[in-house]
């Protein structure tokens, strides 16, 4: 099959032509420097491009937005990162953002607001969702063959941000075969890296948090666990290696899911 | 005559000692700090209306929160027969509300039935307590005085119930004896006045009489014990609901004072401009009592030890020291302790103490995941992590302590604008050869 080469385009590339794309497409750390996530994001970038839509990426000049800053208590690094992006924001006259990281996406719906940085922010299960829904973005249903999939709510799209209904929607498109944890939607267990644990040890305890999450996804027999965040994604994906399952059981991103299913 | 005069010195001596305890613990409030201006009246209404009267966030475990949701409801109903009580008390009057006609019906009715129905969920809270054993009732913060409490909180309601219930089958007795109507109506006194046949009118008199003094006397009481137990919550909750921190659970309240001082750092002109006012800088985050917001010491008031949250909390599931109720069971503690002193002292006594270490140690405020579980469980909206990260910040911000691998995290933003230690030269490399087919 003939394929096209996609240019990422970069957003101080259009400034200098005088174009203004519709979304920056905040790529986020984990999909730049991850080597399982970069693949998520580009499985995203490509149903972008595949949807022509206007968007472009900051590329280098994209920093921490200071996130695991925050959430760790370093309140100053947390500002001094957000007003710097907040400056680069407004260099490029940014008014709407794409975000895949719910991290990301929560932090720049609600708490830049607080330093002055208003945005559109559009987490990228919703905007998927809604392209699907008005038809621009058809997927073929029996892609997956019905497949079983499980989704494990990440807890900044889930209880932060109440985004429950979009990734499910998405996945009932691709699968007939959606299956719950027990621990599902507002119950849902965290993985174990939020709140900067990710950087970090957990504390001593009886068992990695990130294993109790594994077997609640093992429990439902799914043959695929499908994430919506990058953190979820590498403890899960430890979770299946220290069960022996990761060949048996895949670990795909939503945005994996929909490029594999429309074949792109 | 004398009964009201006995009736108005018991009421007074209630309200004596409740006003007493209350303005203690509200004079604890001046040493706390602001956390959010009151508006939005009609969201916070909303808000009261689902999660304090509806019980929403307490069905979130249907079974036995439906149980909680009786007793709550039935407070509710139960309530307007106690404030008759009082008006009764006072003035010699009889069933006073009485004017109140079919409404007054509906309501003695209900409240007949509900005092039921309160006692048999109370008998089965007593039973999961006292004859099961339930991880949420257990852990390091569930001291021996925390299960004491619980069991004399409900034992004193069941008394409540069952002296409601004689009260109600006495006076039945009397009025069918007598003229055989009767103001209200009591569904359940009549089904079990059948059980005690043949007793005289005198009898009826005598437990109605019995009944109606143990009754109120019994709420005097248990409305005193209650700001010294758990079960304040009876009070706090729906206040507490009503100012609920509306912000998505997902938002952390931002530092305005450190904003100050990063814009200083990175705009050089306002560091020339006029002087800031001297005046002492405030601690940043959490360390003691009187650092927590006026809203995380309402919650601690609030919080009634039911669990939820810790059951709930991924570090606590897993065997780490952290857990959420004991966070807000030690902020309380440490009030009552510092309280005093302060009022004593003054806002800046040190006593050698503090929440943090004292009470709540490192170890636990680092295994939280920001996850929010405990959050969303809480049935009265008490929000925990808001506090964990306050304390969070304290350790950073002021001791600069935190676990090393998070202080390289630290260092590499600061360094390479991004936590991890890559540079950001590598920033588009996943863009790198991406091709679409074309179909």
């Amino acid at each position: 099959m003939e394929t096209r080469k996609i240019e990422i385009p970069l957003m101080a590339d259009l400034f200098a032509k005088g174009e203004k794309p519709e979304y920056l497409f905040w790529v986020g750390c984990a999909g730049a420097f991850d080597d399982r996530y970069k693949k998520v994001v580009r499985a995203f970038a490509k149903i972008l491009t595949h949807l022509k839509i206007s968007f472009a990426v900051l590329g280098k000049e994209e920093i921490c937005n200071g996130d695991p800053a925050r959430r760790a208590g370093n309140e100053m690094l947390y500002q001094m990162q957000a007003l710097q992006v907040i400056e680069i924001f407004k260099m490029y006259e940014i008014k709407k953002i794409l975000t895949i990281c719910p991290h990301c996406f929560n932090i720049f719906k609600n708490e830049y607001p607080d330093l002055g940085g208003n945005y559109v922010v559009v987490n990228y299960l919703q905007f998927l969702n809604s392209h699907i829904e008005d038809g621009s973005l058809k997927i073929d249903s029996a892609s997956l063959d019905n497949i079983s999939v499980t989704y494990h709510d990440p807890c900044y799209l889930g209880r932060a941000n109440d985004i429950y209904d979009e990734p499910r929607n998405i996945l009932r498109k691709i699968t007939g075969n959606l299956v719950e944890m027990n621990r599902n939607k507002s119950y849902s267990l965290c993985c174990g890296a939020g709140g900067a644990q990710m950087f970090k040890e957990a504390e001593k305890g009886e068992k990695e948090v990130y294993m109790e999450r594994t077997e609640d996804a093992l429990k439902t027999g799914a043959k695929i666990i499908a994430t919506a965040c990058p953190f979820c994604m590498t403890m899960l994906t430890d979770g299946l290696k220290y069960k022996n399952k990761e060949l048996e059981i895949r670990n795909l991103d939503i945005a994996e899911l929909i490029a594999q299913s429309i074949d792109l | 005559m004398t009964k009201q005069i006995i009736f108005a010195i018991t009421l007074l001596i209630t309200f004596g000692v409740f006003f007493y305890t209350i303005r203690r613990i509200v004079s604890f409030f001046k040493f706390t700090r602001p956390a959010f201006p009151i508006k939005d009246f009609g969201k916070r209404i909303n808000v009261m209306l689902s999660v304090a009267f509806g019980q929403t966030k307490i069905f979130r475990r249907p079974v036995i929160g439906l149980f909680h949701a009786l007793v709550f409801w039935g407070f509710c109903i139960i309530i307007f027969g106690s404030i008759e009580m009082v008006i009764d008390g006072l003035t010699g009057s009889d069933k006073v509300l009485k004017i109140l006609g079919p409404v007054y019906n509906i309501l003695m009715a209900s409240g007949d039935i509900f005092a039921l129905i309160v006692a048999v969920s109370i008998i089965i809270f007593l039973s999961r307590r006292l004859f099961f054993h339930i991880k949420r009732f257990e852990g390091i913060e569930m001291k021996k005085r925390s299960h004491t409490d619980a069991n004399i909180s409900l034992s004193l309601i069941l008394l409540l119930m069952l002296s409601l219930m004689a009260m109600n089958i006495g006076y039945l007795g009397c009025q069918r004896i007598a003229d055989g109507s009767t103001s209200g109506i009591y569904p359940v006194g009549r089904l079990l006045i059948t059980f005690l046949p043949g007793l005289s009118a005198d009898k009826f008199k005598y437990i109605y009489e019995a009944a109606w003094w143990c009754h109120i006397l019994l709420i005097f009481l248990f409305a005193n014990y209650l700001p010294y137990s758990k079960h304040f919550h009876v009070f706090m909750s729906i206040p507490n609901v009503f100012l609920s921190r509306l912000d998505p659970l997902g938002k952390l309240p931002n530092m305005d004072n450190i904003t100050k001082e990063v814009k200083l750092m990175l705009d050089p002109d306002t560091a020339f401009a006029a002087p800031a006012a001297e005046v002492p800088p405030e601690r940043f985050g959490v360390k003691d009592a009187e650092d927590a917001s006026w809203k995380n010491y309402f919650d601690s008031l609030a919080c009634t030890e039911c669990g939820r949250c810790t059951s709930v909390c991924p570090a606590n599931i897993t065997g780490k020291k952290l857990s959420p109720r004991k966070v807000i069971m030690d902020l309380r503690a440490r009030m009552k302790v510092k309280g005093p002193l302060m009022v004593k002292n003054g806002r800046d006594f040190n006593d050698n103490h503090s929440l943090l270490r004292d009470y709540i140690s490192e170890e636990e405020l680092w295994a939280c995941t920001t996850c929010n579980a405990c959050a969303k469980e809480c049935p009265i909206n008490i929000n925990h992590p808001t506090l964990i990260v306050d304390m969070r910040r304290y350790l950073v911000m002021e001791e600069a302590s935190a676990p090393g691998e998070l202080k390289a995290m630290f260092n590499n933003i600061e360094n390479n604008g991004a936590p991890w230690q890559y540079s950001a030269e590598d920033r588009l490399l996943w863009a790198k050869d991406l091709e679409l087919k074309i179909h």
